[in-house]
């Protein structure tokens, strides 16, 4: 057991715990006896506090690893430590890959499953959870097995649920089959938020994944101008040569924090002009790597160390379909604060599943990157909490560092649920985090 | 538990009645902070604050009374305030202090015993248990109010300044000391604020509102600056007053 200091992929608000990496179920069902607080960590890739735990045991799930065989269906059992990364190295070669797949490979099937993560083929295939057909769960009054037949409550509270309810060891999922390890591309450039918003509502429907970069920094005329990606993975017809490869891991890193102020207005918006510019009108079938159009960021290690020593916020949303002008005024509220933020991500969402505590609804979705400093800054997100409740949305907790525990509540209807679930397997309340601290979910 | 913002929740301030304490206090629950404890010695005054800070966004506030003169009452003070709290504190304040009269008290023995024990012996005896009960719960902060006038200290305000001083080298190195606890302090140093305490002095230049000086302690606990000036300025209007040879320091201050 080591004493370790832990902060999220923001790098904000760290914390000291007790840092322990069990290497069997028994284990760890033993920690969750004699811990007073407990909550599982992976690799640290949500953007708060949600894996961390001040004066608490933190255990991490790297050494919960195995991969099974797969099934001729494509369902194999994965320990809950395996990353996404080690998983796809595997599975690729065979023809399979991740049923949704976050913007990183550097997170671990457990985490991802805590944080009911989505991709960018949420309107078709929903997020993780629908793909997993059972899990091992540790929790302080016994183990047990979870799916959406045994003990669905437990199982869809989990899903979604923060590690608010256990550990998960080992995750049973089903994967998808793949021909190629290419996606043809369709790319095209928008100067106004309100046609890119048409054209994905018009025609997202047609392609299994899609999303949109829109630059929150421009205003007037060009505010919230956008480019559209959607693609399709590539048959063995669609393409010459049928290479079946995973990515490769990062071959550039950042070795220290940048110093203060590197990311600022002039440099953000410059980067945003760029990377606006690059991209063509409108191109078609572009064949890219799988790496490439999924995990655009793994190429390079520790990219969140360039938001310097305060680190940075994510913020992510969701409205309901009804609710798209919450968006516009969203990027108006940001564009019009001069607060900084990298290119957002705009994505639409399809239908919710049961996660007590699973952050899609069915609408719109946008994320946005913003470094600390601003001193607007914290009065914006909470303008922006506001409009969101106000449209019956919701903020994604996995990134979440600054909201308030009453904004919880309203955002999340289903948390009495969920703390009643979790009373029953924790009643001592040891499971919580100092993101539960926060927003009051470890239960009283 | 703090946000990324450095807005904490859970607050507890010794010498929660003063100015400068109920100004940051109203700011803190605009914020993030649900539960205020206010610590004083004053009931009335205290309720006061502690109203305040519920129009201003707290959802639990209580009190605590104690006397800085007994030094003994330090320890037991804080635990009280500690308990009110509830779990978990983010954020403690040490806003505890007593201007006095220099040309009075200077020639009095117990009075400048009493300006020490106030200024200086009870706030240690406070923060000692302050850092033992956030050491071990692994987080959270601590402000320490000194003043400009622990930088360099007056003739004609050796006592307070004399005492200030102590507080403020003493606190530099249990900032030092807390590294790698989780746990963080950070010194504030104001110039000469408009407040009761201050009333019917001379203004200096640097003076300011307790607003102002909110403002810069809530700007200092999300940059995370180990000493915060207000106003700013101050920073560096001391680093050449500071080194300044005697005789002409005591003519810029005493004039």
């Amino acid at each position: 057991m080591t004493r370790e200091r832990l902060y999220g992929w923001g790098r904000t608000a760290p914390s000291i715990s007790e840092v322990l990496s069990p290497t069997s179920e028994d284990m760890v069902a033993q920690e969750l006896a004699h811990a007073t607080s407990v909550i599982a960590r992976g690799l640290g890739r949500s953007y708060g506090d949600a894996a961390q735990l001040s004066g608490g045991l933190v255990l991490t799930n790297r050494s919960l690893g195995g991969i099974g065989s797969i099934a001729p269906d494509g369902v194999v059992i994965v320990g809950a430590g395996v990353s996404i990364d080690e998983l796809l190295a595997i599975t690729i070669p065979l023809g399979w890959f991740m049923p949704v797949t976050p913007g990183t490979r550097q997170v671990t099937i457990g985490g991802a499953v805590a944080a009911d993560v989505h991709g960018k083929n949420h309107h078709r295939d929903g997020s993780l959870g629908d793909h997993v057909l059972e899990m091992r769960l540790v929790t302080p009054t016994g183990t047990f097995n979870v799916s959406p037949t045994m003990d669905p409550q437990l199982f869809w509270a989990t899903i979604g649920g923060m590690g608010l309810t256990g550990v998960v060891t080992t995750v049973t999922l089903r994967l998808l089959k793949i021909q190629t390890d290419k996606v043809l591309v369709d790319t095209t450039r928008y100067s106004h938020l309100d046609d890119v918003m048409a054209a994905m509502i018009a025609s997202d429907d047609d392609y299994r994944y899609s999303v949109a970069w829109v630059d929150c920094m421009t205003k007037g005329a060009s505010m919230g101008r956008a480019i559209l990606t959607r693609a399709e993975h590539a048959t063995r017809r669609d393409i010459t040569g049928d290479s079946l490869v995973a990515p490769k891991s990062a071959h550039l890193r950042v070795p220290f924090n940048a110093p203060r102020g590197l990311l600022n207005p002039v440099t953000i918006r410059t980067f945003n002009e760029i990377w606006f510019r690059r991209a063509p009108k409108r191109r078609e079938g572009e064949e890219q790597s799988l790496g490439a159009f999924f995990h655009p960021l793994d190429g390079v290690s520790d990219w969140n160390r360039l938001y310097g020593r305060r680190g940075f916020v994510q913020h992510q949303f969701a409205v309901g379909d009804a609710q798209s002008e919450t968006v516009v005024r969203a990027i108006e509220r940001l564009s019009s604060s001069g607060v900084p933020s990298f290119l957002a991500v705009l994505k639409r969402f399809g239908p919710a599943n049961h996660g007590v505590l699973s952050f899609p609804i069915p609408g719109w979705t946008l994320a946005l990157d913003l470094p600390i400093g601003p001193l607007a800054l914290p009065g914006v997100l909470d303008d922006l909490d506001e409009m969101v409740i106000e449209a019956g949305g919701r903020v994604y907790l996995a990134k979440d560092s600054r909201l308030n525990p009453e904004a919880v509540r309203v955002m999340y209807p289903r948390l009495p649920e969920f703390l009643d679930i979790k009373n029953r397997i924790d009643p001592q309340h040891k499971l919580a985090s100092d993101l539960a601290r926060r927003l009051h979910l470890v239960g009283k | 538990m703090e946000n990324a913002f450095g807005q904490p929740q859970s607050v507890v301030v010794l010498g929660g009645s003063s100015d400068i304490a109920r100004a940051i206090t109203k700011k803190l629950c605009a914020a993030r902070a649900h539960t205020i404890i206010l610590a004083g010695r004053n009931q009335e005054l205290l309720d006061e604050a502690a109203r305040e800070a519920l129009d201003y966004g707290a959802s639990k506030t209580d009190t605590v009374i104690f006397d800085a003169e007994d030094v003994t009452s330090a320890s037991a003070a804080v635990a009280k305030a500690f308990d009110k709290a509830g779990d978990h504190v983010d954020l403690v304040i040490m806003a505890v202090g007593l201007l006095g009269n220099q040309l009075r008290d200077q020639s009095d023995v117990a009075a400048a015993t009493r300006m020490m024990n106030v200024n200086f012996t009870w706030p240690v005896a406070a923060l000692t248990e302050v850092r033992n009960r956030l050491v071990a719960q692994s987080s959270g902060r601590i402000l320490v109010f000194s003043s400009v006038g622990a930088v360099r200290v007056r003739g004609s305000a050796y006592l307070y300044g004399g005492a200030k001083a102590g507080l403020d080298r003493l606190c530099q190195g249990m900032a030092d000391s807390l590294i790698g606890t989780g746990v963080s302090l950070q010194l504030v140093r104001p110039g000469v604020v408009r407040t009761k305490m201050t009333e019917g002095l001379s203004e200096v230049p640097f003076t300011t509102g307790v607003n102002e000086v909110a403002q810069n302690v809530l700007k200092g606990l999300a940059s995370g600056d180990q000493v915060i000036w207000s106003p700013p300025m101050l920073k560096y209007a001391f680093a050449i007053l500071r080194h300044l040879p005697a005789p002409v320091w005591r003519k810029v201050v005493d004039r």
